[in-house]
């Protein structure tokens, strides 16, 4: 029998087996996890409810026939498979995450704290207005903010995401054509070849027809193409371009487009995604701006949850105003008012975009990190957001190739130029991923080859960006020379690169009981 | 500023490696006339955490609670136990602030979850599939309806009476504004079954809601069979999820896409939003629903995993053509949805559903038998329209002196449907008889 070696410090032996494969499919502390339907039981149940009292139903034999067969887990399982599955995730928590366009800044927890207060998460929409006095306040606080960030005299509340805030500032311009008798005369919105996708989808689901202007060398929208719409054409309603552009680039010629928008009779959509890299330094209202959405969830810190829940007010202007959607809220001397019916108001709101009143559990934490920045501290959110940025581009510009000379706003943009050939923009990006990185952005914009768009945010630190510039320097380098490795990144990965044409060609979008045989052969 | 981690120095050495002098050189393309020399005048300065957390506790202060009273206010969203784990798991760092799982290598946990999502939906609307998740109830109807347009090559859709007035207005917005004809049925509390009567061959879809604002269950079949006949689609909407644990659901009456709202499982009230839009369609319509779908696939090692797919109907990579403008949708609130659905299983959720059907069928015993109280649901789940007397915003004014929040006015919903006396009351399993007892009480004293 060897030593007792209980409680004494022990010494790696040497190791080999890197490629180890293992009985349980888990690798140390990546775990393997089934669906809840390969190992969840229908009797199964984490929630102990009361005994139904068994009373005669008073549904009228409006009754389910077949029971959802669904499984359920007790709680120690439940809890245990979402932990397992969140290691499956990057997440900024864990890490940089310079997804450009997305602004993946730090989400306070703070923010969090006040969302659940009670006063906040347990009230119904509907309740009597005397009881949601609070609530009122913070949405007309919350709408205080962000009319004096952007100088703009008005803000719709209720949009539920950015491209619902797109929809809504397009429908208050559609509306103002109504008004002005030109709802059928004015149908052409201009959007820049550069434009995020939801803007062309936003002006079609509006009955608009979308006309692209061209990039100019210098990213920006092509003057000359622009003028030439204006001379050729006589039915714009409107232009929806970003600003800062999805290049990371301020449009030089911002109010002269407002103006020759303007004149033609048009308004002037701002996609107001990248709000985040002028925000507290300049206000759209000074730009000639009708119409811009802010997504809460980028400037404004609340989570990005996987894909949602975001929130999309939507301030507009002077001219538009009027055309704002139900519901809103007011103030007199009694309180708060929640204007929900506009009948016999003197309102020429366009409509109800949806149910209740917007997303007040976003509007909490959005207020709750203005609160903590305050004007000066939003001010420096603003400049360490393009600080960073041109940080990245110029650590980077002498290994990648720029889209653009000069310097960038909040994201830099980069072109697949400077990889050999065989080596592509995905490539790289899962490169990335073998690093420790949540890749950049890729192949967006479209008016950039094999666009790369690095947003870093102002909550990364010099030192993360040091460390993120040599590890994509060096596989730029590696692009560069064609280092063919790089095709089957990532290979440090939970998972190895996916087939997502397979998943394409037949999908397969819920899990199905397997067939008797299939189980038999296993 | 602790939200900030560089430093003077920091700045200053960033700068020199750019060879910028300042960062204004970064604004230099801002118009002379837009450039702030200051800060934004009109706002505060930035405040330490304890200052925020007190100022955002004053206002939360203000508002009564669902939990606060007897609480019977529903008509779209319900007062719902959520599990304290349920909160917990959507808390976790690596789904709270991670972003749309485009990057599927590292971001199979969310992946995971929308498949299985995916997979509870259809079961519990008994369709062939469901999205990732919409905005809410409200918006998957508006989206509903001009997928069915779509699909259908019509443009005209017709609404029941007893669809919630906030789905039928957002409906009624996004179509006419792609010049979709809309025709809605007068308010109606037990008036599903018209709908039948309203669908021709130029029909698009026919849009019933069960259980509808009234609380009203409705078997839709007939309506479906109706719609089919004139190659139309059956729009079916539900506003309390939990009712599908016990009443008839969508598919199982022919409808062609379900649509509904998905806050009571696992999501707190908070004033309106967010929710969880829930979607579902049969396997003929895939490629015509909007949002986000998740499949299943294999990596390069032919391991099992999970993709974003069918995106060519998206906005990001079909533009113009796509089949909606949706982006972000409602992943933590889908999240939250399927991680009570997997602590509840199909067994839970029948039993909460049977519980929340008991606490109206008593609260409906307790109120029919006050003098003045008359019931105008016929059929219902966890909710009801009764009428007395009195103006109904001054009756949920006094019970309000009381301590009840007694429920909905249909005047709030419908300023013109004459209804000025109706009020819609839910019950939950968080109705206890002594709630209910305090509302009849309090009910009788006030009408």
């Amino acid at each position: 029998m060897g030593m007792q070696t209980i409680g004494r410090p022990t010494a790696p032996a040497n190791a080999e087996m890197t490629d180890m494969t293992t009985v349980s499919g888990s690798r140390g502390l990546q775990q393997r996890e089934d669906l809840i339907f390969e190992f969840g039981g229908v009797d199964k149940t984490g929630v102990d409810l009361p005994k139904p009292q068994g009373r005669k139903s008073r549904l009228g034999g409006v009754l389910r026939k077949q029971a959802t067969g669904l499984p359920g887990l007790s709680e120690p399982e439940a809890v245990r498979h979402y932990m397992r599955l969140s290691q499956k995730n990057y997440a900024i928590d864990l890490g940089f995450f310079p997804l450009g366009s997305c602004t993946m800044k730090h989400n306070p927890r703070l923010n969090e704290k006040a969302a659940r207060m009670a006063g906040f998460a347990d009230v119904h929409p509907l309740q009597p207005q005397r009881t949601v006095q609070g609530a009122l306040e913070v949405i007309d606080e919350l709408a205080t903010w962000l009319k004096t960030l952007t100088g703009m005299p008005a803000v719709a509340m209720s949009p539920k995401a950015g491209a619902h805030g797109e929809l809504c500032g397009m429908l208050a311009i559609r509306q103002a054509l109504i008004a002005r008798g030109e709802g059928e005369a004015r149908k052409r919105v201009l959007v820049p070849a550069s434009a995020h996708g939801t803007n062309p989808a936003t002006a079609i689901q509006c009955g608009f027809i979308v006309d692209e202007i061209k990039a100019d060398a210098r990213g920006r929208v092509d003057m000359v193409d622009l003028k030439s719409k204006l001379a050729t054409t006589d039915d714009i309603a409107g232009i929806m371009l970003t600003n800062p552009n999805t290049c990371g680039l301020f449009e030089t010629d911002i109010k002269e487009i407002a103006d020759l928008i303007h004149a033609a009779g048009g308004y002037f959509y701002c996609d107001g995604a990248n709000f985040n890299a002028i925000v507290g330094r300049v206000r759209p209202g000074d730009l000639g701006v009708d119409a811009m959405h802010i997504n809460l969830h980028k400037t404004f810190s609340t989570p990005h949850g996987g894909g949602g829940p975001g929130s999309g007010p939507t301030v507009l202007s002077d001219a538009l105003a009027e055309f704002a959607p139900v519901p809103f809220v007011i103030k007199d001397e009694d309180g708060f008012h929640l204007v929900e019916d506009v009948e016999g108001q003197g309102s020429e709101a366009f409509g109800r975009m949806v149910a209740f009143h917007g997303q007040m559990g976003m509007f909490v934490r959005a207020l709750t990190y203005m609160l903590s920045h305050g004007t000066d501290g939003l001010k420096q959110v603003a400049e360490d957001a393009v600080l960073n940025a041109n940080y990245v581009q110029a650590r980077l510009k002498d290994v990648m190739t720029p889209a653009f000379d000069g310097y960038c706003m909040h994201e830099a943009l980069f072109s697949d130029a400077f990889t050999a050939d065989g080596i592509e923009t995905i490539d790289i990006a899962k490169a990335l991923i073998d690093e420790g990185y949540h890749p950049m952005t890729m192949y967006f914009p479209l008016v950039v080859h094999g666009a790369m768009l690095i947003e870093p945010t102002e909550t990364e630190s010099k030192q993360e960006l040091d460390r993120f510039c040599d590890a994509l320097a060096d596989i730029a380098a590696r692009a560069s020379r064609g280092d063919e490795a790089l095709k089957g990144a990532p290979y440090l990965a939970p998972m190895k690169r996916l087939d997502e044409t397979r998943a394409a060609r037949k999908p397969i979008l819920k899990w199905t009981e397997p067939a008797p045989e299939a189980i038999a052969a296993e | 500023m602790r939200y900030l981690p560089l430093t003077e120095e920091d700045r200053a050495a960033m700068l020199a490696t750019i060879g910028a002098k300042s960062v204004d050189d970064f604004y230099a393309d801002v118009p002379e006339s837009a450039r702030l020399s200051g800060t934004i005048d009109g706002l505060p300065d930035h405040q330490g955490e304890l200052a925020v957390e007190r100022h955002m506790a004053r206002l939360a202060a203000k508002n009564t609670t669902a939990s606060d009273g007897p609480f019977f206010v529903g008509a779209g969203a319900y007062k719902h136990h959520v599990p304290a784990s349920v909160d917990m798991i959507i808390q976790r760092s690596e789904f709270l602030t991670t972003y749309t799982p485009y990057q599927p290598e590292i971001a199979q946990g969310t992946l995971q979850t929308l498949f299985e999502f995916q997979t509870q939906v259809a079961a519990m609307t008994a369709m062939d599939v469901a999205n990732a998740s919409m905005y809410d109830g409200s918006t998957a109807c508006a989206e509903a309806a001009v997928m069915a347009c779509r699909a259908t090559r019509r443009k005209k859709v017709v609404l029941s009476g007893g669809l919630h007035p906030h789905y039928a207005a957002a409906t009624r917005l996004l179509c006419e504004a792609q010049g979709i004809e809309v025709i809605e049925l007068a308010p109606a509390i037990d008036g599903e079954l018209e709908l039948a009567q309203h669908v021709d061959d130029a029909t698009a879809c026919v849009i019933g809601q069960s259980p509808n604002v009234f609380g009203t269950v409705t078997d839709l079949s007939p309506v479906a069979d109706a719609a089919h006949a004139q190659k139309a689609l059956l729009v079916s909407v539900f506003t309390e999820a939990v009712s599908l644990g016990m009443v008839t659901p969508p598919g199982e009456m022919g409808a062609d896409i379900a649509v509904g709202e998905g806050q009571s499982i696992g999501n707190p009230l908070t004033f309106g939003g967010p929710y969880v839009g829930l979607f579902a369609c049969t396997q003929k319509l895939v490629r015509q629903m909007p949002g986000r779908l998740c499949g299943e696939t294999v990596d390069a090692e032919g391991k099992r995993g999970f993709v974003l797919t069918l995106s060519t109907r998206e906005q990001h990579i079909r533009r113009d053509k796509a089949t909606s403008n949706i982006c972000t949708n409602s992943g933590l609130c889908a999240l939250a949805f399927t991680a009570h659905m997997t602590l509840l299983g199909g067994t839970g959720l029948s039993q909460l559903a049977e519980l929340n059907h008991e606490a109206a069928c008593d609260l409906a015993d307790a109120l029919e038998a006050i003098p003045g109280v008359e019931l105008l649901t016929p059929r219902f789940f966890n909710e009801f329209a009764f009428e007395t007397n009195v103006d109904a915003e001054a009756v949920l004014a006094m019970l309000d002196e009381r301590g009840v929040l007694g429920g909905v006015r249909v005047s709030r919903l419908l300023p013109d449907g004459g209804m000025g006396n109706v009020i819609i009351a839910a019950a939950t399993e968080c109705t206890t008889q002594d709630d209910i007892a305090a509302y009849a009480a309090a009910l009788k004293e006030v009408i």
